[in-house]
């Protein structure tokens, strides 16, 4: 049975071939089923190997199959084959199991996906290479899954973020994880000279026969060191992690959470002879970086608010237990969590999808709240989750927890200390990750921050309308004003003049006599002109009515100015007044009262009140479900009580060739620690309960940006690229094109032309190449004649 | 003492049936050049292109009764000794042959795209592969010389041979005056050699300056002179292999030269250098590694680390896939390096690691400026990275042999890239010489990331943005260039799978450099 072993890595590997060749023929759901079911006939494949394994005599567990010899003989031979031991098959049945239910979920998540196929043609590759990696029989095998998974992450993350977040964090991916393949180059390399052979059944062999030297095997774990911190995301290296992990979607987050950065726990635990040949200040470090890692960042955790950035930073925090734990020599609880680890958190992070899918792609926990109610299978699975990472027993975390923290406490009482305090800080961030997204008031549907501003934004539009109207007004006024001013004075000229013509009457009147010709007609005149005057009189006072008039309609439109402007005021005070949301959210907080200008809100709040979170559907839920059973019972796995208990010790044992550290604490004083333990849990979940679904204290306090420090070496770093970093490239090739050219030029300015054409076709840079030529070898010749005399005297 | 007594003029005796290869392409050269002028129709049809072919796959044909006669006889000298028909000499002409097949079928759809059809390509790229013949098999240094100078004179001509690109023009004179320059260089150390020693023999040599030969001891006063004659020879070969600090030329030549001509440039120029070199290196001046090899130290490593690091920042494909090409004649050093070793197994090592190497990285990179030629559409202008996105969705296969190519140059396992890596380092770690190792690995770290770059450009803005991914229509691939780049890839996964497929060939080609 054992002999099925290459049917485990082949199977999802031809799943890959078939989706690059038939992918887009086949679509939505095709591909994804096609790749599901390659990965559930792995996982069928590593259950038939396992149970061979399980047939064979515990000193036999050991199998190596050699599919061809790869790299020819010669000084020495490598061959593509497959190692099957507990260590191997442990990581194959997690890894194809919990893959098998992530491809099940992604059928669901990737719904109307435009690369939905291609997203499965990535999963099935990233699967393949991560079983390459841990089946491989020597470290070539290794590194090619482990370049694999490289790149496939790589991809993940440039293909599916946009523009420039894409470039950043595509670049800080892969930047940091050369660095970490170089120390596995590197260390390779290393053991391949002092043992001759890069299969792990000779390193094994000779390590164990004392035939590499203490300081070879120290400086092979320091470079291996380098690789895993790499991959596996520990200080200084761990900065990519939460950005591939925040990225695009949670699925590709969670195969490198529950997979991918297991690989550099596993390399070290698979290594285990060289550690345990090494120099002991070697594991220590390895230990401390663990331990450090651990802390920082579930100090950053704590004042997330990006649901999955939590989980993000949770896992470099849960993988730091991981490195702490080898460090000291514990690679069963360093298992034993990785397994329990690959549980709740793909558990946690599937249930983050599901919220996230639920809630119309809604991140931030401070808009969630409540969802238990619209998701009821989601709520429960994550709380099982929850209750697993923060170290409640009888959940699985409790139990591997608390065996890396017996270990810790028997290597050295800091490395327990701290710990015990990211244990305290789990639960903590935990408890308050459940809480604002599970209870309390909904807040997903209250208006955010934006919408509110909305809504002013139109009270304080119209009201500078009203403004503009009224302004608008003056001008017509003023003219009617100026008008009726223009009519009273021509009215007032035609009045002069009427009584002018009266006077000049009556004085010809006065002047004639009665009875002259004409006299009739001069009384005529008069008693026109006589009656000429009431007439202009009368204009006239209809004129200057008229212009009264024009006056006050003047002063209303200055008055409607006035109440506009005040009007806007008014409007822009509103919406300084307005209730919004608080920065720092707990259950308790009350939702910003809009009920007064709720129909002003725009059209996106109303779109989310006729929103109905809903439940995912079953390939999204029945993962979870599996996943809670397994988060709950995988404590069974190795129970601390008496030997025959320790189920995965034993079965571990043949891969850790008693390498294992031996505990000397009492079984006393494990009782005591894993008291404190759960008291320290305890006391952290009732505070966050009092803190977030209380709402006592003030969450402003705890969730301090200052103690984001590994946000702050991110966006160090972060800079240094994009600054730094990227000017040491310019700087490279400045001094290529133009420093080694410019001196040249200075040094060469009594050197003629070599041609004039050259000067035509480019300046200078044929002359300048030339010289440079010329002066490399002047140095080179002296540098052969300074040999010879140094070797003469 | 064989000197003394050869005094009176003797015409050599030649064996004709061991430089046959020679022959084929240089008289290839001549009748191409005789039938195109007597049959004006055949300059601009397919005719040429599949003659040269054809005389690449003839010469590479007499290769096997000739490796069967060297097994059987050991290694022959013709012409007055002035030759040496080994493992090596045949290992070398074979993969100038296949290149020469490769690069006059990618000639063809490059000089007909371009309006630019005619005899002259092929002409003289058949004269340049002869030079590389003739300077793999020298036993002479002044063989040497004629055969390094026939490989360039041809070479700067074709650099130039795009008529109506400036920037092509400019490229052939750049590398014309340049290479005169490091000509001289190296004639001059031929000279001191010659001067201290008294002969241009290189077995002679060898034998010379043979540690446990104590009669051949070089005169003290002579010492300097041959010190100084060894280090112009580096400097003329590092010239030629663009080793840094002598690599100045290579970034603008293959950005300006066409791009099927840098195909050959990086492949058989490069694989005729390294021979040369080998051959003056190890069999002529093998017992004075102690003192070339800190030159070559350090020339190497200042390869290693230029190359690769100033190959990321461009983004001029050609002017990368240069960086990258110096890069990779770094690695050839480190193998070179190790050839020097005076532990016979690790040289031989060392020796077979090169060798590999240069083989692999000939396919490689003829596959590689294949893709690169049909990319660079009309005008052979378009060579920014940009203008590679999209490729994958309108020309699959082209896109996926690209990125076999790709993943191959920066090392990826199952590709025979990996393994001509992988041995180069593993020999350099053998010889104990770790800090080259540790450098070239470095530089694969480095280096891996242009790659990749590239290699997502390709497969860029695939899928959603149908709109925001405009690739030209007008990338055409024509079928023969696909065979090349088809048989490029094909190769390079074959190699990738089967390292060891010829490997005892590969290791009697370095043996015959070391053991004789």
């Amino acid at each position: 049975m054992l002999e099925a072993a290459w049917l485990i890595p082949a199977l999802p590997l031809a799943g890959f071939m078939l989706l690059v060749l038939l992918g887009r023929r086949l679509g939505e759901p095709l591909a994804g089923w096609l790749a599901t079911g390659m990965m559930a006939l792995s996982f069928l494949a590593t259950l038939v190997v396992f149970a061979g394994l399980l047939a064979e005599d515990e000193a036999h567990r050991f199998f190596i199959q050699t599919i061809f010899t790869w790299v020819p003989s010669g000084s020495f031979s490598v061959d593509v084959g497959f190692l099957v031991d507990p260590l191997s098959i442990t990581m194959c049945l997690f890894i194809t199991g919990v893959g098998t239910l992530i491809h099940l979920y992604s059928v669901g998540y990737m719904h109307g996906d435009p690369n939905f196929s291609k997203f499965f043609l990535y999963l099935n590759l990233f699967a393949a290479s991560m079983l390459v990696l841990v089946l491989g029989d020597n470290l070539l095998m290794t590194f090619l899954g482990w370049e694999g998974v490289g790149a496939c992450s790589y991809f993940l993350i440039s293909f599916w973020f946009k523009e420039d977040a894409n470039a950043s964090a595509g670049k800080k991916a892969f930047v940091t994880n050369r660095i970490g393949d170089f120390g596995y180059m590197l260390g390779m390399f290393l053991l391949f000279n002092a043992i001759g052979s890069i299969r792990y059944a000779d390193i094994i062999t000779e390590t164990q026969a004392g035939e590499l030297s203490t300081g070879v095997a120290t400086a092979a774990v320091m470079l291996f060191m380098l690789a895993a911190a790499g991959k596996s995301a520990q200080i200084p290296l761990f900065v990519w992690l939460p950005d591939a992990m925040a990225g695009p979607t949670p699925v590709s987050a969670l195969i490198h959470a529950a997979t991918m950065v297991t690989s550099g726990v596993f390399l070290l635990t698979r290594l285990n002879p060289v550690l345990a040949a090494a120099d002991s200040w070697a594991p220590t470090t390895i230990a401390w970086i663990g331990a450090i890692t651990a802390l920082v960042a579930a100090l950053a955790a704590v004042s997330q608010n990006d649901i999955k950035k939590v989980l993000a930073y949770s896992t470099v925090s849960q993988l730091g237990y991981l490195f702490l734990a080898v460090g000291v020599g514990g690679y069963v609880p360093a298992m034993f969590h990785m397994i329990t680890h690959a549980f709740f958190k793909a558990l946690l992070f599937l249930g983050s999808g599901s919220v996230i899918h639920g809630l119309h792609d809604e991140q931030d926990m401070r808009r969630m709240g409540g969802v238990a109610r619209f998701m009821p299978i989601t709520a429960m699975t994550f709380i099982v989750g929850w209750l697993a990472i923060a170290g409640v027993p009888p959940f699985s975390g409790f139990w591997s927890k608390d065996e890396i923290l017996v270990y810790a406490y028997d290597a050295n009482i800091g490395l327990w200390i701290i710990g015990l305090v990211t244990a305290l800080l789990t639960a903590f961030y935990m408890t308050r990750q459940v809480i604002l997204t599970f209870f309390g008031r909904t807040r997903f549907f209250d208006p955010t921050p934006e919408e509110i501003n909305g809504a002013f934004v139109q009270a304080v539009l119209d009201a500078e309308a009203g403004a503009t109207e009224a302004e608008a007004a003056v001008g017509p006024a003023n003219e009617a004003v100026e008008k009726a001013l223009a009519d009273v004075t021509k009215r007032e000229e035609a009045l002069a003049a009427a009584s002018v013509s009266f006077d000049e009457a009556t004085a010809a009147v006065g002047a004639s006599s009665e009875g002259e010709d004409g006299y009739d007609k001069l009384v005529k005149a008069l008693t026109k002109a006589e009656k000429g005057i009431p007439k202009a009189e009368k204009a006239l006072t209809k004129a200057r009515e008229k212009h009264t008039e024009a006056l006050a309609g003047l002063t209303e439109a200055e008055v409607g100015i006035d109440a506009a402007r005040s009007k806007i005021a008014e409007a822009e005070s509103d919406r300084s007044r307005a209730p919004r949301p608080a920065e720092y959210v707990t259950a308790a907080s009350a939702a910003p009262d809009v009920e007064e200008f709720a129909d002003r809100l725009p059209e996106s709040y109303q779109h989310r009140q006729e929103y109905h979170p809903h439940e995912s559907p079953w390939t999204m839920t029945m993962p979870l479900v599996v996943l809670a059973g397994l988060a709950a019972v995988a404590g069974g796995l190795n129970l601390p009580f008496t030997k025959d208990l320790h189920f995965l010790g034993h079965w571990l044992e043949p891969s850790l060739f008693g390498n294992e550290h031996h505990l000397s604490t009492s079984g006393q004083t494990k009782w005591v620690l894993a008291a404190i333990a759960i008291a320290v849990g305890l006391i952290a979940i009732v505070t966050a309960f009092g803190v977030y679904l209380r709402g006592r204290g003030n969450p402003a306090q705890i969730e301090n940006k200052n103690f984001a420090l590994a946000v702050t070496w991110d966006t160090a770093l972060a800079a240094f690229m994009g600054g730094p970093g990227r000017k040491l490239f310019d700087v490279l090739s400045f001094l290529d094109k133009k420093v080694v050219d410019g001196a040249v030029e200075g040094v060469g300015t009594g050197v003629q032309s070599i041609g004039t054409n050259a000067r035509k076709l480019q300046p200078g840079f044929v002359r300048q190449y030339s010289l440079l030529i010329v002066m490399a070898s002047a140095v080179v010749g002296l540098f052969m004649l300074a040999v010879l005399w140094l070797g003469a005297s | 003492m064989m000197l003394a007594q050869e005094t009176e003029v003797v015409t050599p005796n030649i064996e004709w049936s061991l430089i046959w290869p020679l022959i084929i392409l240089s008289i290839g050269a001549v009748l191409l050049v005789t039938i195109t002028s007597l049959a004006p129709k055949t300059r601009t049809n397919a005719f040429p292109a599949w003659f040269t072919a054809a005389c690449g796959i003839g010469a590479a044909s007499f290769l096997p009764f000739m490796y069967r006669r060297v097994l059987d006889e050991g290694p022959s000298k013709v012409i007055a000794d002035a030759l040496v028909i080994d493992a090596f000499t045949i290992f070398i002409t074979g993969v100038i042959c296949a290149v020469v097949v490769l690069v006059a079928l990618l000639f063809d759809s490059y000089v007909s795209r371009e309006g630019l059809a005619g005899p002259e390509w092929y002409v003289l790229m058949l004269l340049s592969a002869a030079g590389g013949v003739l300077l793999a098999a020298a036993d002479d240094l002044i063989v040497t010389f004629l055969g390094l100078e026939i490989l360039s004179i041809a070479v700067y001509v074709l650099a130039a041979l795009h008529l109506r690109r400036e920037a092509s023009q400019e490229a052939g004179f750049k590398y014309f005056i340049l290479g005169a320059l490091s000509s001289a260089i190296f004639l001059y150390g031929i000279a001191l050699i010659y001067g201290s020693t008294g002969t241009t023999r290189i077995s002679d040599i060898g034998r010379l300056l043979d540690r446990s030969n104590p009669a051949g001891l070089v005169p003290a006063q002579d010492a300097s002179m041959l010190l100084l004659g060894v280090a112009l020879l580096l400097i003329g070969f590092g010239f030629k292999v663009s080793a840094a600090p002598f690599h100045v030329w290579t970034p603008d030549v293959y950005e300006g030269s066409p791009s099927p001509v840098v195909a050959f440039m990086a492949s058989a120029v490069k694989v005729a250098g390294f021979a040369g070199l080998l051959r003056v290196l190890v069999i002529g001046l093998g017992d004075l590694a102690n003192d070339w090899r800190p030159l070559l130290l350090a020339m190497t490593i200042l390869t290693l680390l230029l190359g690769s690091f100033l190959a990321v920042v461009q983004t001029n494909v050609k002017r990368m896939m240069a960086y990258s090409s110096i890069a990779h004649a770094g690695f050839m050093l480190v193998g070179t390096y190790v050839a020097g070793d005076f532990d016979i197994e690790e040289a031989i090592n060392g020796g077979t690691s090169v060798l590999f190497y240069l083989f692999a990285y000939s396919i490689l990179v003829v596959g590689t400026f294949a893709t690169i030629t049909v990319m660079g559409r009309r005008g052979d202008d378009a060579h920014d990275i940009d203008d590679y996105r999209g490729l994958s969705r309108q020309q699959p296969v082209l896109a996926a042999c690209l990125a076999v190519l790709l993943f191959a140059q920066a090392g990826v396992p199952f590709t025979s890239g990996f393994f001509a890596k992988f041995r180069v380092i593993a020999a350099a770690a053998g010889s104990e010489a770790y800090l080259l190792a540790a450098v070239a690995m470095l530089s694969a770290a480095v280096s891996a990331f242009l790659y990749l770059r590239l290699v997502v450009s390709v497969y860029m803005a695939d899928g959603d943005d149908e709109e925001e991914a405009p690739l030209p229509a007008d990338v055409d691939v024509p079928p023969v260039a696909m065979l090349v780049i088809g048989i490029a890839t094909v190769t390079t996964l074959v190699f990738g799978i089967l390292p060891d497929l010829g490997g005892n060939f590969l290791r009697e080609a370095a043996s015959s450099l070391l053991i004789g």
